[in-house]
């Protein structure tokens, strides 16, 4: 069941009008996974996440989720998007806004189970105590936490975030870090950035992805695909602990 | 309270009251969905309905309902799919529709009908059986709202996160839309398309201003309603105005100061119920 494979692309191309997004790309995900998704602005992975999500479709190549078309097998996807869409001033608090990913089917009310699973998403994240707070009233990251608690509550087999680190400040970022592997237990972990740097020690496989798919594998062979992904020089330093892309270097 | 012994006053306030349950509910998600502008163009559109009921020789209700459905639904796919900027669909069908209203109301031989009455309808002039469509109408819109308020609430908030998680976005989407249709419709000729789009819009507004709680906010809506327009009846009776527009400017008058009332006390909690 490890090697279980829960998302399948085969050459997916994606155009916007004319300008390719996506070419020819072909990946999966399997179960244990601890991805990494890298790549320029523009590069494509947003339109590659929303692709495996359902929310838009390919012009060439087939995707499968869980065995199912994405519209039925998105379900068990816990997704946290990279822009918010919603009105803050929209009438809703930290737990109803939470509620939310736990939806699973019509005139059925919330369970008990439910709750608790958002108690528990909330505590994961640190925000438990802000759990009545209306989202007006919450910073840029603490925000990022909420939508984080959103689609673990959910508790599904695979999370997809994009660009989860996006106004989080360093010291939670390695905290949430820490979450993902935790949660990477029991669930596949996949993300998206942008920025090179966020590439923990923690990560399995990194995906370059600018247009086409430059390289899939372990973190350590990404450095030459990562230049040629760029098309420029990238300079990737094995510095502190929390943003080493590289193994310890032995002495 | 000697206006309170008419039957056309009892009548009106019975109708008041309806009437706010209709708008408190619909026009919470209409103003937290900010669904004001595509509002407006089914109400004005819904007057097409109108103008072929007089052609067709029927109850001018009766043509308007699937008429304003439709074009409710016309609205709804546009903004979602067509690349055709949303707003300039809902001017478009919205200019389109009265149009055609008045269009057919000409082809129409013999009596032409009060086309003011329709903007802005009258309160005060309401049979009994309207009282019973509208508590008809009222309890469809209960009802569905109860049974379907996660969906509702879900994808007011954020449709992709809905669509994701499995919720179907466009049904409610359009559904929510049709509910707008239905209410402007059936209460065009009560209090006019003027008034619908005000109780729609501004009760909930008022109330959004001191609220974050989606079901305290529809039962304020509606309780402010009903006492804004009952207050509003009373005074178009005192100062012998039209009971419609005064209603109205009271409702635009006690949003101003609301707003103002806001601004100058948001440092106090209590002002958040």
């Amino acid at each position: 069941m490890k090697n279980e494979i829960l998302v399948d692309l085969k050459n997916i191309s994606f155009y916007y009008g004319e300008i390719p997004v996506l070419e020819d790309v072909s990946f999966s995900i399997k179960r244990n996974d601890f991805m990494a998704i890298i790549g320029p602005n523009g590069g494509g992975k947003t339109t590659l996440l929303r692709i495996m999500l359902g929310l838009l479709k390919p012009d060439s190549g087939t995707v499968r989720v869980f065995d199912k078309r994405p519209e039925e097998g998105r379900k068990s996807i816990g997704y946290l998007p990279q822009n918010i869409f919603f009105d803050l001033n929209f009438p809703i608090n930290v737990f109803d806004m939470v509620i939310m990913g736990r939806y699973r089917e019509p005139i059925k009310k919330y369970s008990e189970n439910d709750v608790k699973s958002v108690l528990n998403a909330l505590e994961t994240v640190g925000m438990l105590e802000y759990k009545n707070r209306h989202i007006s009233m919450l910073s840029a990251g603490q925000l990022q936490r909420i939508l984080i608690a959103r689609a673990i509550a959910r508790e599904p087999e695979l999370l997809l975030l994009d660009e989860p680190m996006s106004s989080v400040d360093p010291e939670t970022q390695k905290s949430i870090y820490e979450l993902f592997l935790e949660l990477n237990k029991k669930m596949a972990v996949v993300f998206v950035t942008h920025d090179i740097g966020a590439i923990s020690v923690y990560i399995d496989r990194v995906l370059c992805l600018n247009r086409k798919l430059f390289y899939h594998g372990p973190k350590e062979g990404s450095l030459g695909k990562l230049e040629e992904a760029y098309s420029c020089p990238v300079e990737i330093l094995a510095h502190g602990i929390p943003h080493r892309v590289l193994g310890r270097h032995k002495k | 309270m000697e206006i309170f012994q008419y039957e056309f006053m009892r009548n009106a306030i019975i109708a008041a009251v309806l009437v706010n349950i209709t708008c408190g509910i619909v026009g919470t998600y209409v103003v937290i969905k900010k669904l004001v502008f595509i509002s407006g163009g089914i109400s004005h559109a819904a007057f097409g309905g109108i103008g072929l009921g007089y052609f067709l020789g029927v109850n001018p209700i009766v043509a308007a309902v699937p008429f304003s459905l439709l074009s409710a639904i016309t609205i709804g796919l546009i903004s979602k799919r067509s690349k055709l900027s949303e707003d300039a669909a809902i001017g478009i069908i919205w200019a389109a529709g009265m149009a055609m209203g008045i269009i057919f109301i000409n082809l129409t031989p013999g009596y032409a009908p009060d086309l003011f009455s329709y903007l802005f309808g009258n309160i005060l002039t309401i049979p009994l059986t309207d009282l019973y469509i509208m508590l008809i109408l009222d309890s469809i819109i209960i009802l569905i709202i109860i049974l379907f308020f996660k969906e509702f609430y879900a994808v007011s908030f954020d449709e992709e996160f809905s669509t994701v998680i499995g919720i179907p976005n466009k049904i409610i989407y359009l559904v929510l839309l049709c509910m707008v249709a239905l209410s402007v419709v059936i209460l065009i000729r009560i209090v006019g398309i003027i008034l619908v789009i005000a109780l729609l819009t501004i009760p909930s507004s008022i109330c959004r201003q001191f609220t974050y709680n989606i079901k305290k906010l529809i039962i304020s809506s509606i309780v402010t309603g009903i006492i804004i327009t009952v207050a509003g009846l009373w005074l178009s009776y005192l100062l012998n105005l039209a009971s419609g527009a005064t209603i109205i400017i009271l409702l635009a008058v006690v949003f101003f100061i609301s707003f103002l009332a806001k601004r100058i006390f948001s440092s106090f909690k209590f002002f958040r119920f």
